[in-house]
C-alpha cells in the first residue's frame, strides 16, 4: 500500500477544519452583510408615511407604498387559497394512497420537474394563458404564477410529513372502524398538522418575495388594488426593482430601499415565528 | 400536473414558432442582437447563462461543503443557530440580493475587488480575465449566484452528511482515517445521491435566477470577451426586454425560454440518468 505521511495527512485535516470554519464565518458575514445593508439604507426614508401613501410618479409630494403592500398580501393570498387545497389533496394521495404506484410515479415526476423549473418561465407561461387572453395584465394572473410555484413544494411537503406520521395511528384508526377519509383528515392530518402548516407558511415567504413571475402578469400601477381581478396590481417587489433600476432619482432609491427592508422584515419574521412557535410545539408533544 | 408540465412546452413552443421559422438552428449561434433590423441570435444570452452558473457553482460548492462539514461536527447548539442562520440566508428574497449587489457589491467589485486581480495579482494574463472592468458583467453576477444558492448546497449537504449511518463514521475513524479521508472516501460516496441532488437543485437555481442577475449583469447584448465583461443572460434578457418587445422579438424571446426550458429539463433528465446509471457501480439497491 501507498505510504503517506501522517504529518501531511494531518496538515490537511487541519486545513479543511480551517477552511471550514472560516467558509461557515463567511455565509453567516454576508448574510449579516445584506440584512445590515438592508437596514441601513432602508431605515432612513422608512416613515409612517410611507405605510400610508400611495406610490406616486417622481415629483409629487406624497411618496409611499400601502398600496403595494395591500397588493402584495392580496396576490400572495390569492396564490394560497389557489394552491393549497389542491397541493394538500395530492401530497395526501401520495402519501397515503400507496396503490396507484404509476400514477404517484408520474406525478411526482411533474413535480420534481415543476419545482426546477425557473420562475421567469411560469411568468412566461401564465402571461400566455392569461395575460395574453384576457388582454389585461392583473393581480390574479400575479396569483397563479406564484401558485404554481408554490403547488410542487407543498406538495412534497405534505407528503414527507405525513409519511412521518406512524403507521400504528393509521391501523389504530382504521381498526376502530373509521372510513379511510375520516382516518386520514382526522388521525393522521391532525398529527401532522403543525409541519403541514410550517410548510404551507414557508412556501408563503418564499413567493411573497418572487419579482420574475410578477413582472409578466401584475405589473405595477401608482393605485390601490381595486382591480385585483382585471388591471395591474401594485405589488412590493415589482416596486422595488422599479425604483431601484428605472429611475435616477436617489429619493426613489429610498423607498426602494425602505420597501426592500418591509418584504425583508416580513419574510425573515414569518420564517422565524414559524421555526420558534412549531418547533416547541412539537417538542411539547 | 402532468398536463401543466406538457401544457408549458407546447405554449412555448407555440409562441416561439414564427422565431424558430425565420432563424432556425442558426439562432443558436447567432450572436447578433438588433431589434430594429430584426436580427436576433440566442448565443450571447446561453454563454451569459452557463458562464455565471458555472462561476457561482465554483464559489459556492467548496464552501458549502466545508460549511456543511463544520455544521455537522459542531456542538449541538452551535448546529442548531448556524442552520437557521442559512435557512434565512435562503429564505431573504432575490430582489434584495439584487439591490445589495447593485448598490453595495458592484462598486466594491470596480473599486477594490477587480483592481486587485488585475493590477496586483496581474490575472489579467489568463484569457478570458479582461483588464477593463466597471463593477458590472460575468464575475458580480457569478458572485451574486453563488452567494443566493449556497445555502441550498448547504443544507442538502448537511442532511446528506447526517444521515450518513455512524456506523460508517465510526468504522473509518477506527481505522484511523482523518476526518478529510473520512468525508471524502465514505460519507461522499454513502450519500453520493443526496449530494448530486443537492448541486442539481443549485444548479437550477442558478440557471433560472432572474432578479438578482438582472441588476448586475450589465446587460449588453453583446458577446463577452472576459469574465469582467458586461453581458446577459436568457432570463435577465426575458426580464428586460419583455415589456417592450412586440411582434417577432416577442417570439425571440419566447424561444429564448424554450432554450431555458430545455437546459432545466436536461438538467433534470440528466441527473435522473446519471443516478440510474451509476446505480449497481455505488452498490445501491
Amino acid at each position: 500500500m501507498r505510504h503517506r505521511s501522517l504529518f501531511l495527512r494531518k496538515l490537511k485535516n487541519k486545513i479543511l477544519t480551517i477552511f471550514s470554519v472560516c467558509a461557515i464565518g463567511f455565509a453567516i458575514s454576508i448574510m449579516l452583510w445584506v440584512i445590515w445593508v438592508v437596514i441601513d439604507f432602508g431605515k432612513e426614508a422608512l416613515s409612517f408615511d410611507l405605510f400610508i401613501n400611495c406610490s406616486a410618479p417622481f415629483g409629487s409630494m406624497s411618496y409611499g407604498f400601502a398600496n403595494a403592500i395591500l397588493g402584495t398580501l392580496l396576490i400572495t393570498l390569492g396564490a394560497a387559497v389557489l394552491a393549497v387545497p389542491p397541493a394538500l389533496l395530492a401530497g395526501i394521495f401520495l402519501s397515503e394512497f400507496k396503490e396507484y404506484t404509476r400514477t404517484a410515479n408520474s406525478i411526482r415526476f411533474a413535480c420534481n420537474v415543476l419545482m426546477g423549473m425557473p420562475s421567469i418561465l411560469v411568468g412566461l407561461f401564465v402571461y400566455m394563458i392569461i395575460v395574453v387572453p384576457t388582454g389585461q395584465f392583473s393581480g390574479l394572473a400575479g396569483s397563479i404564477a406564484l401558485a404554481i410555484l408554490m403547488f410542487p413544494v407543498i406538495v412534497q411537503n405534505t407528503e414527507n410529513m405525513l409519511a412521518m406520521v406512524p403507521d400504528t395511528l393509521r391501523e389504530s384508526a382504521l381498526a376502530l372502524g373509521m372510513t379511510r377519509m375520516r382516518a386520514i383528515l382526522y388521525i393522521v392530518c391532525r398529527s401532522a398538522r403543525n409541519s403541514l402548516l410550517t410548510g404551507i407558511l414557508l412556501s408563503l415567504s418564499r413567493v411573497s418575495g418572487e419579482t420574475a413571475p410578477l413582472l409578466f402578469t401584475a405589473m405595477f400601477a401608482d393605485s390601490f388594488p381595486e382591480g385585483y381581478w382585471s388591471q395591474p396590481t401594485a405589488n412590493l417587489p415589482v416596486l422595488i426593482t422599479e425604483y431601484a433600476t428605472n429611475s435616477p432619482f436617489e429619493e426613489m432609491h429610498q423607498i426602494g430601499w425602505s420597501a426592500a427592508l418591509v418584504v425583508m422584515v416580513m419574510v425573515l419574521l414569518v420564517n422565524i415565528f414559524v421555526r420558534i412557535f412549531f418547533r416547541e410545539k412539537k417538542y411539547g408533544n | 400536473m402532468l398536463l401543466l408540465v406538457a401544457g408549458f412546452c407546447i405554449q412555448l413552443l407555440l409562441a416561439s414558432s414564427e422565431a424558430w421559422e425565420r432563424f432556425g438552428l442558426g439562432f443558436l449561434v447567432s450572436s447578433e442582437w438588433d431589434p430594429a433590423a430584426e436580427q436576433f441570435g440566442a448565443l450571447p444570452s446561453i454563454i451569459g447563462t452557463i458562464v455565471t452558473t458555472i462561476i457561482a457553482l465554483l464559489i459556492a460548492l467548496p464552501l458549502a461543503f466545508a460549511a456543511a462539514l463544520y455544521i455537522v461536527d459542531a456542538p449541538k447548539k452551535i448546529s442548531i443557530i448556524l442552520g437557521y442562520a442559512l435557512d434565512l440566508l435562503a429564505a431573504i428574497p432575490s430582489v434584495i440580493y439584487g439591490m445589495w449587489g447593485l448598490f453595495v457589491l458592484a462598486p466594491l467589485m470596480q473599486k477594490t475587488i477587480q483592481p486587485f486581480f488585475v493590477n496586483t495579482l496581474h490575472l489579467d494574463a489568463i484569457p478570458f480575465v479582461n483588464s477593463n472592468y466597471n463593477g458590472f458583467g460575468l464575475f458580480s453576477a457569478g458572485v451574486i449566484l453563488s452567494v443566493m444558492i449556497l445555502p441550498y448546497i448547504c443544507a442538502v449537504l448537511r442532511d446528506v452528511l447526517q444521515m450518513t449511518p455512524l456506523v460508517l463514521k465510526e468504522a473509518a475513524y477506527g481505522i484511523g482515517c482523518t476526518k478529510l479521508e473520512a468525508s471524502k472516501d465514505i460519507i461522499l460516496r454513502y450519500g453520493i445521491r443526496g449530494v448530486l441532488g443537492g448541486i442539481f437543485i443549485g444548479l437550477g437555481r442558478a440557471l433560472g435566477e432572474t432578479m438578482a442577475v438582472l441588476f448586475v449583469i450589465g446587460n449588453m447584448m453583446n458577446m463577452p470577451a472576459g469574465i469582467f465583461d458586461s453581458a446577459t443572460t436568457i432570463s435577465a434578457t426575458l426580464a428586460n426586454n419583455f415589456a417592450e418587445a412586440d411582434g417577432l422579438q416577442r417570439s425571440v424571446l419566447f424561444a429564448l425560454g424554450v432554450i431555458l426550458l430545455l437546459m432545466c429539463l436536461s438538467i433534470q433528465i440528466g441527473s435522473q440518468w446519471f443516478l440510474h446509471a451509476t446505480k449497481a457501480k455505488r452498490g445501491e439497491k
